[in-house]
């Protein structure tokens, strides 16, 4: 990839990623509470004192998961990481996924959640991968025995049954809107429906009609950039930066797989 | 941030992530603050086997903090064991033996829990770069030239 297409990828997630996610992070972070299943699993599954990376930790929702391991989150928002670095015993660094700044191969585990699909380019998409992968301890034999685990999570195309209805065969490159309240009136209104949304998935949570119960005109829309990956594209990904995939699957409108280091 | 933190921290740059002095970062102009956090044994016996000691006494000597003990403790050492009265004993009669965190244990949870960067600089020892901490939050972008 020439080196003009990557610096526009990257002026482009500046502007269709970083700056949304910077302004809309408290509203954002409001509605990010309920953690997803597997990632639950994951985490809760590590051996005590594990020490992991969150690439793109946002908020921090997966460092309340579990205690007994340290991890340190990672995001370019410094408003997220503002709210992510309160969940003890852990800690939350601003930084760009590309450009990590943690030692390589010395970690147990890392998890990536709804963040590579951010990512603008099929490149830098792979390179994404990799700079989680390097981070891992490296299997101890051909088998990939000892080696350091990354589950990565990415939004789906095949969604169909979701209100967005998206499916096979559609564009994958999409704007996804987040309609934020005016004024200071509608974290008030929130708090009365926190009872309601409980049970609402990230997906509900994220979408714009949550939030329209009492707005006037003051409501102002963001567009983030997605790449909604198709079935297979995240192995894929991950094979094309040198993981092995150990286990994978689709939940709830995602794409999920666990992966090491393949032995160099 | 916190001191530990310190241990799983190096230079963003490509170019620095092979070369052995770009790890630890070193502290510069850092005011620091104490953040208290609930003691936990445990998490430091997990943790502990998992420190570079030697660079993490280094970074402990460079913020003019009180010396980590020459080599890693034992994890023995973090705990002791003390005479306390039984409960719900009015006499005061009884006593049982109980497992506390030792003073080692304590000192180094006030070291690498609780002790945090509030503002100041991360150094990277390779390139030269400096990383700034604003209000305990440590800034690893870097400039579009140096990525
Ligand atoms: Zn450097």
């Amino acid at each position: 990839m020439s080196s003009s297409s990557a610096s526009y990828g990257e002026a482009y997630e500046a502007q269709h990623v970083h700056e949304v996610y910077e302004q809309i992070a408290s509203h954002f972070s409001s509605t990010r509470y309920k953690p997803w299943p597997i990632v639950e699993r994951f985490l809760k599954e590590l051996p005590d004192g594990a020490i992991g990376v969150d690439v793109g930790c946002g908020n921090g929702k997966y460092l309340a998961v579990n205690p007994r391991v340290f991890i340190v989150g990672s995001d370019r928002s410094t408003n997220l990481i503002r709210i992510a670095k309160t969940h003890e015993p852990h800690s939350a660094v601003v930084a760009d996924n590309l450009s990590l700044p943690h030692p390589l191969e010395s970690f147990d585990f890392a998890i990536s959640i709804a963040v590579v699909h951010h990512l603008s380019t099929p490149e830098r998409r792979i390179e994404a991968v990799k700079a989680i992968l390097e981070l891992l301890r490296r299997p101890t034999n051909a088998n990939g025995m000892g080696a350091g685990k990354a589950l990565i999570y990415v939004w789906a195309l095949e969604q169909k049954d979701s209100r967005r209805g998206w499916d096979e065969g559609h564009e994958q490159d999409v704007m996804v809107p987040w309609v934020m309240k005016g004024g200071d009136k509608s974290s008030k209104t929130k708090k009365g429906k926190g009872k309601k949304k409980k049970d609402k998935t990230e997906d509900q949570a994220e979408a714009p009609e949550l939030q329209e119960a009492d707005h006037k005109a003051e409501d102002k829309t963001f567009l983030r950039y997605y790449h909604l990956y198709k079935n297979g594209e995240l192995e894929h990904d991950i094979n094309e930066a040198g993981g092995a995939v150990i286990e994978s699957g689709y939940e709830k409108d995602n794409w999920w797989a666990i992966a090491v280091p393949k032995s160099s | 941030m916190k001191i530990l933190t310190l241990n799983f921290l190096t230079c963003a740059r490509k170019l620095c992530k092979s070369s052995n002095t770009a790890f630890p970062l070193h502290p510069q102009d850092a005011e620091l603050e104490i953040v208290e956090q609930d003691m936990n044994v445990e998490f430091l016996r997990n943790i502990l086997p998992r420190l570079m000691w030697e660079e993490l006494s280094g970074v402990v000597g460079e913020l003019g903090l009180p010396a980590l003990p020459p080599t890693v403790p034992t994890l023995e050492s973090l705990t002791e064991k003390k005479l306390k009265a039984a409960e719900n004993d009015p006499t005061g009669m009884n006593v049982v033996e109980v497992e506390v965190p030792s003073q080692v244990a304590l000192d180094l949870h006030r070291l690498l829990l609780e002790t945090c960067v509030k503002e100041g600089k991360l150094v990277c020892g390779s390139c030269g770069h400096e990383y700034q901490v604003r209000e305990g939050i440590a800034n690893f972008l870097l400039p579009g030239h140096l990525v």
